[in-house]
C-alpha cells in the first residue's frame, strides 16, 4: 500500500489535469484549479523542510569548522535576519515601500543579484573564445555563421563591409552586398530548422515522460523501480 | 455737390455707422455663424450589439461586438471609446463592465457567472459627452463546454501518442525489445564517476533551476538515482544541491533509493542532498561555491537551465572538471556544447531513463516516441503540399487556443 496509494493519486491527478487542458467544462476544470492550487499549499510546506535542511547542514558546517565556514555563518544570519524582520517586524505589510524587508530586497538582494548576473558578460567573452577555435569542419562552419550572424546585427557589420565592397568600379550587387539579410537567412532557416526539429523531439520526450509517470511506469521517484 | 447726391451720401454713411456699431457692441453677431456650446450635435451612437458565448469555455465568458459610430473615423477626434453596462435584467439596474478605445468594435466580458442571463448595451464618449445606444441586448449566457473544440488535433496527436507508446512498450514485453543507439553523454556519466572515483573527490549533480512542475527536473531526477547507484557502489562522496523544496524532498528520495539498490544502505548521507535557494543567482553562488572549495571531479548538470547554465559550466571548466549536461531548453544548450565534455541535447535527456535502466516497457516508450516523429514529419510534408495548392484545412485543423 505504501507504493500502490502514490501511483493510485498520480495517476488519478494526471489524468484530471491532463482532461482540464481538453475539456473546459466546470466538472473537469474545478478539479483540475484546486488540484493545482493544492500544490501551492504542498510546496509551502516543502519550504519548511528546505530551511530545516539549511540550518542544519550550515550549522553542523560551522561546527566542524569546515573550508570558508564564516560564510555560513553570513548565510544562517542573513537567513535568520530577513526571516525575524519579516515575520514579528514588517508581518503583513513586508512588501511594501519602507519596511526593513523591502530595504533588504533593495539594498542587499538585487546589487548582489545584478553583480552575479554581470558575470555572465566574461563568462560568455571566456566561451566563446574557446567556441570559435577553427579544429574541424564543423568548426569552422559554426565559426563563420556565428561571425556572419553578430556582425550583421550591428551597425559595425555595415560599415564594414560597405569599405570593404562600395567601391566605384565594382559590380551594383557587390557593393550594395550587406551581412543583415544573410544573418537574417541564417536565423529563419538553418537555425530555426534545428531550433524546431530539437523542441518537437523535447515535446515527445515531455509526453513520454509524463505518461510513464501518469501509468506508473516511471516510479522511480517512489524509491525504487521495482 | 447736389442737394440730393448729398443726402444719399449722408444716409449711406449712416447705415455704415449703424452697420460698425453693431458689429462694435453686439459681438453675438460675428459668432451666430457657429452653433453655441448647448447646441452641438450629439454623437451618433453605435449599433447592432450582438453577443455570443464563448465557445469552448467553462461558461465565464461572453463576446460582444457592435458597429462603430458614425463619428468614429481617423482623424475627427469626436470619439474617445466606447463603454459597456451589463445588468441581470433588461430594464437594469445598469453597471458600467469596462470601456475600450475608439476604433473598437468588440470585447469579451470575463467576468460573468455561468448561467446567468445578462443584458448589455454599449454606449460612446467623446468630447461632445457620451450617448448610449437605444436598445439593450440579451439575453447573453454562459454555457459550459464539454470539449474544447480548437484543441483537437492536440488531442488527436495525443491519443495516437499513447496508443503508440503502449503499443511498443507492450511488444517490448513480449520480447521484441527495440533497439537503442549509444548514448554518449549517459556513457560518459559512468566514465566521469569513475574518474572522481579515481582521484578521490566528490560528484556533483546539478538537476536544472526549476520546479517539479517542469517536466526535465522529472527526468534530471530519475537519471540521479541511476547515478547514485553508481556512486554508492564506488563509494564516491556525491553533492546534490537542490533550489526547490519539492525536487529536494524527491532528490533525497532518489539518493536513498539508489543507494539501497548498489547494496549500501548504510553509506547514505542524507545532508548530500542540499536546499539552496529557488532565487537563480544564489543558486548560482551557492553551487560554484562548492565547485570551488570542494573541487568536484565530475559535474552533472541535467534538468531545465537558463541563463546561469554557462556561469555553472565555465566556472566548472576553469575547475578542471569532467562535465556532462543535459538539457531540452534550446537557448542554452550552445553554452553546455562550448563548455562541457558531453551534452544530452533536447529529447536525449528524457530518454537517459530508459537507456540507464534497460527496462523493456521503458525502453519501448522510447520507440513510440519515435513512431509519432515520422508520423509529425509526415503531416509536416502533407500540410507543406495542401498549403502550396491552397487547401488550408489541415493548417486550420492544427491551429490552437
Amino acid at each position: 500500500m505504501k507504493r500502490e496509494i502514490p501511483l493510485f493519486l498520480t495517476a488519478l491527478i494526471g489524468a484530471i489535469v491532463v482532461a482540464g487542458f481538453f475539456v473546459p467544462h466546470q466538472w473537469v476544470s474545478v478539479p483540475a484549479d484546486f488540484l493545482q492550487r493544492c500544490a501551492v499549499i504542498v510546496v509551502a510546506f516543502g519550504y519548511a523542510l528546505g530551511g530545516a535542511n539549511v540550518i542544519r547542514v550550515n550549522l553542523e558546517g560551522i561546527a566542524r569548522r569546515q573550508t570558508d565556514w564564516p560564510y555560513k555563518l553570513v548565510l544562517l544570519a542573513g537567513m535568520l535576519a530577513t526571516l525575524v524582520f519579516g515575520l514579528f517586524v514588517d508581518r503583513a505589510a513586508f512588501q511594501d515601500p519602507g519596511t526593513v524587508s523591502v530595504w533588504i530586497y533593495d539594498n542587499i538582494y538585487v546589487p548582489m543579484n545584478s553583480t552575479m548576473f554581470a558575470l555572465l558578460a566574461f563568462f560568455i567573452a571566456s566561451a566563446a573564445f574557446r567556441a570559435f577555435r577553427v579544429r574541424s569542419t564543423e568548426a569552422a562552419l559554426l565559426a563563420a555563421s556565428a561571425l556572419i550572424v553578430m556582425l550583421g546585427r550591428v551597425p559595425l557589420g555595415d560599415f564594414v563591409m560597405a569599405g570593404l565592397f562600395d567601391h566605384e568600379g565594382l559590380p551594383d550587387f557587390v557593393r550594395h552586398w550587406r551581412l543583415e539579410p544573410v544573418q537574417q537567412w541564417i536565423m529563419d532557416f538553418p537555425q530555426n530548422a534545428a531550433k524546431r526539429a530539437i523542441l518537437i523531439g523535447a515535446a515527445m520526450g515531455v509526453m513520454a515522460t509524463g505518461l510513464r509517470v501518469i501509468l506508473g511506469i516511471e516510479r522511480s521517484y517512489l524509491g525504487g523501480s521495482d | 455737390m447736389p442737394l440730393g447726391l448729398r443726402s444719399r451720401f449722408v444716409r449711406f454713411g449712416a447705415l455704415v455707422v449703424l452697420l460698425a456699431s453693431l458689429g462694435a457692441f453686439a459681438p453675438g453677431f460675428a459668432g451666430a455663424q457657429s452653433a453655441p456650446a448647448d447646441s452641438v450635435p450629439a454623437l451618433a451612437p453605435p449599433r447592432g450589439l450582438v453577443y455570443a458565448d464563448v465557445p469552448g469555455d467553462a461558461g465565464l465568458a461572453v463576446e460582444l461586438s457592435w458597429t462603430l459610430s458614425p463619428d468614429d473615423s481617423v482623424g475627427t477626434g469626436l470619439v474617445t471609446g466606447y463603454f459597456l453596462e451589463r445588468s441581470t435584467a433588461p430594464g437594469g439596474p445598469w453597471t458600467v463592465v469596462d470601456s475600450v478605445v475608439a476604433r473598437t468594435a468588440s470585447y469579451t466580458d470575463q467576468s460573468i457567472r455561468r448561467d446567468t442571463p445578462y443584458f448589455y448595451r454599449v454606449g460612446v464618449f467623446g468630447p461632445r459627452g457620451s450617448v448610449l445606444a437605444g436598445a439593450a441586448a440579451g439575453p447573453a449566457i454562459g454555457r459550459s463546454s464539454w470539449f474544447h473544440s480548437s484543441r483537437a488535433s492536440v488531442l488527436a496527436f495525443l491519443l495516437l501518442f499513447f496508443l503508440l507508446v503502449l503499443y511498443y512498450m507492450y511488444m517490448a514485453q513480449l520480447g521484441r525489445k527495440p533497439f537503442v543507439r549509444r548514448l554518449a553523454g549517459i556513457d560518459a556519466i559512468e566514465e566521469a564517476i569513475g574518474r572522481a572515483t579515481e582521484m578521490g573527490r566528490p560528484v556533483l549533480y546539478v538537476p536544472g533551476v526549476q520546479d517539479i512542475d517542469e517536466i526535465q527536473t522529472v527526468a534530471g531526477l530519475v537519471i540521479l538515482e541511476s547515478v547514485a547507484r553508481m556512486t554508492a557502489r564506488y563509494d564516491t562522496p556525491l553533492r546534490v544541491p537542490v533550489a526547490y523544496p519539492i525536487p529536494f524532498t524527491i532528490a533525497q528520495e532518489m539518493v536513498r533509493s539508489g543507494h539501497a539498490h548498489a547494496g549500501r544502505p548504510d553509506a547514505y548521507d542524507p545532508d548530500c542532498v542540499q536546499f539552496v535557494s529557488p532565487e537563480q543567482f544564489a543558486y548560482v553562488a551557492a553551487i560554484t561555491g562548492i565547485m570551488m572549495r570542494e573541487k568536484p571531479a565530475a559535474h552533472i548538470f541535467m534538468g531545465s537551465f537558463y541563463g546561469e547554465s554557462l556561469m555553472l559550466a565555465e566556472t566548472g571548466f576553469a575547475n578542471g572538471a569532467i562535465q556532462v549536461a543535459g538539457t531540452a531548453n534550446v537557448h542554452q544548450l550552445p553554452f553546455f556544447v562550448v563548455a562541457c565534455d558531453y551534452t544530452l541535447i533536447g529529447e536525449e535527456i528524457f530518454a537517459a531513463s530508459a537507456y540507464l535502466s534497460g527496462e523493456a516497457r521503458l525502453v519501448g516508450g522510447l520507440k513510440g516516441a519515435d513512431m509519432l516523429k515520422l508520423v509529425i514529419v509526415a503531416v509536416v510534408l502533407i500540410g507543406c503540399a495542401l498549403e502550396t495548392f491552397g487547401i488550408h484545412g489541415l493548417t486550420t485543423w492544427m491551429q490552437t487556443q
